[in-house]
């Protein structure tokens, strides 16, 4: 179906044509909070940071790591994030 | 065509026996003085002998100079087509050819081929490619490697199962549906209050699956949900179960092959299914309405997917629904309802009229709670077998439903809280100077026939106090 690209919006077009952003939380307090390690170097170094910056404010924090940042995380990964965090810090660079 | 040079014009397929007849003629024509472009359909190669051929093998030019039938001949005069012959008919050509004597040793006439530019799917592709698009909706442009259906699903369009990615040309072959032009201002939906064009709702009609043939049946039903009576708005919005049920009547049942008999209100039936889903899709889509945002249902019921039916009525004892609301047997309709749900009578035991209308009564009598009165009118569905037992009696449907309202009055002190141990009911106040409440508000019971050959069963489809159910005419 390579001729197919373009679809017709059905909706009454009164929001972007773009996916919208997830709307972000006005506060943290009460929500647990996922970071996520892609393994890229480093990566551990700056998270140990943002929890231990978080962990002050008596925030609740889980830590996750992918197994390689070379590929999306594992649907099992994605799924037990989704069920167990409000929102996800993942450290990209090295 | 202002662009196209004076002179004539041919339009062929090699594949056409009437064009490779009239090949000489083309030959003939192409040794005058007069200027002729032949355009051929399918192999360049032909015709031989003359000197203007183009490839027209991506049809642009037959869709533009609107070619139904090979071969056509067509005669320019400042720009503009002033003349066309269609088929092979000597006099035709000449008179367009302005020439004499064309292939005498041909017969007199022969009629021509379709032409590709009109072959089944062609059209509207063509129409994309090659057209003044008439419809007015944003282009959403997909990623290349984004799938269409998850790109539905990811931008909010479906009811949590997979629509039809809505292509311009998917939309343009459902427009044909209709003779409603796709600009026509249909009404205003809630609870976002948009406006709402024939385009947009064919656009829903496609990703819900829905033929051609099947738009009327859904610009009727968004017609009739959204009137002042059908209440839309509060329907959508309220914590009970309800959601739009259509009801179609008339000669359109059978044309679009809608499922009035075995298994009518379940799965199975593209039209059915379909008409009853677009509605939904028009309200999230148009509307704005999303389960958790204005709507606020506990629970929901499954027919929020889609509920709709066609009455039976080619072999019923009674009057259709339409008919009762004064509408011809002749008329296609659509009746809207507030539904929430489906619950099953089941009788398979009286043999008397009476003692079925008892039977239903009481059945009835436990709609949304045993001691409540007064409640909004529900959609009785009578099957074949039970119809048969009021038919064969000679009961009218108005015998039955005034039996069955009488059964349905309800002696206040079976209503009044507190009795039988259960605090739901109405207050001794309330009851005061009554002897008996009818079950439901103005008596108005709205009773159809539907269902399989077998089975002594019927359906009591409860309603929602908001809404007043509502019909309209089906029309092209």
């Amino acid at each position: 179906m390579s001729e197919t690209r373009i679809l017709l919006d059905p909706t009454s077009e009164q929001k972007p044509a773009q996916r919208e952003r997830v709307t972000r939380p006005n506060s943290l307090e009460g929500l647990t909070i996922g970071l996520l390690d892609i393994s890229k170097n480093r990566g551990n170094v700056f998270l140990d940071r943002v929890e231990s910056h978080l962990t002050d404010r008596g925030l609740k924090v889980n830590r996750y790591i992918k197994p390689t940042f070379t590929r999306p995380a594992p649907v099992e990964l994605q799924q037990q994030i989704a069920t167990e965090c409000d929102v996800v810090v993942e450290g990209l660079a090295d | 065509m202002s662009t196209q040079p004076d002179g004539l014009i041919a339009v062929v397929k090699q594949d056409c026996p009437t064009c490779t007849l009239i090949e000489p003629v083309l030959k003939q024509i192409g040794q005058t003085d007069c200027s002729l472009t032949v355009y051929t359909q399918d192999n360049p190669e032909f015709p031989t002998g003359v000197a203007t051929v183009i490839d027209d093998t991506s049809l642009e030019q037959s869709y533009k100079f609107n070619i139904e039938t090979v071969p056509t001949l067509l005669r320019f005069e400042n720009g503009k087509e002033t003349e066309r012959a269609i088929g092979w008919h000597r006099g035709d050509w000449e008179s367009v050819s302005g020439l004499s004597d064309l292939g005498t040793d041909l017969p007199e006439s022969r009629p021509g081929c379709g032409s590709k530019s009109v072959e089944p799917g062609i059209v509207e592709k063509l129409a994309v490619q090659f057209g003044d698009s008439k419809l007015a909706a944003r282009r959403v442009e997909v990623g290349s490697l984004e799938d269409e259906m998850e790109a539905c699903f990811k931008r909010g369009w479906t009811d949590g199962l997979p629509v039809v990615p809505p292509t311009e040309e998917r939309v343009l072959r459902m427009l044909e549906g209709t003779t409603r032009s796709p600009d026509e201002h249909v009404g205003i939906v809630p609870p976002n209050y948009n406006d709402c064009t024939v385009e947009k709702i064919a656009i829903n009609a496609v990703m819900a699956g829905c033929k051609p043939e099947y738009l009327p049946v859904v610009l009727a039903a968004v017609e009739a949900v959204l009137s002042e009576e059908f209440g839309m708005h509060g329907l959508l919005a309220t914590t009970y179960f309800a959601g739009p049920m259509v009801i179609v009547n008339g000669p359109i049942t059978r044309e679009i092959g809608m499922n009035a008999r075995v298994n009518a209100l379940g799965q199975g039936n593209r039209a059915n299914a379909t008409i009853g889903r677009t509605l939904q899709l028009i309200i999230r889509n148009i509307g704005g309405r999303v389960p958790g945002g204005v709507d606020r249902a506990m629970l929901g019921n499954p027919g929020k997917y889609t509920f709709c039916f066609a009455e039976r009525e080619d072999d019923s004892p009674w009057e259709s629904l339409a008919v009762e609301r004064g509408f011809s047997p002749d008329t296609s309709t659509v009746s809207l309802f507030a539904a929430s749900g489906v619950t099953p009578i089941s009788d398979t035991a009286s043999r008397d009229p009476d003692d079925l209308c008892r039977s239903f009564a009481a059945c009835l009598k436990a709609v949304s709670h045993p001691k409540s009165a007064n409640q909004p009118s529900p959609v009785l569905v009578v099957s074949p077998e039970h119809s048969r037992r009021f038919g064969d009696a000679g009961w009218s449907k108005a015998q039955f439903r005034e039996t069955l309202n009488r059964y349905l009055q309800i002696p206040v002190e079976e209503l009044i809280s507190g009795t039988g141990g259960i605090v739901e009911g109405i207050s001794e106040s309330r009851a005061k100077n009554q002897k008996t409440m009818p079950k439901f508000r103005a008596n108005t019971l709205h009773i159809v026939r539907a269902g399989g050959d077998a089975g002594l069963f019927s359906a009591i489809i409860s309603s929602w106090g908001g809404s007043q159910s509502v019909t309209k005419e089906i029309k092209p």
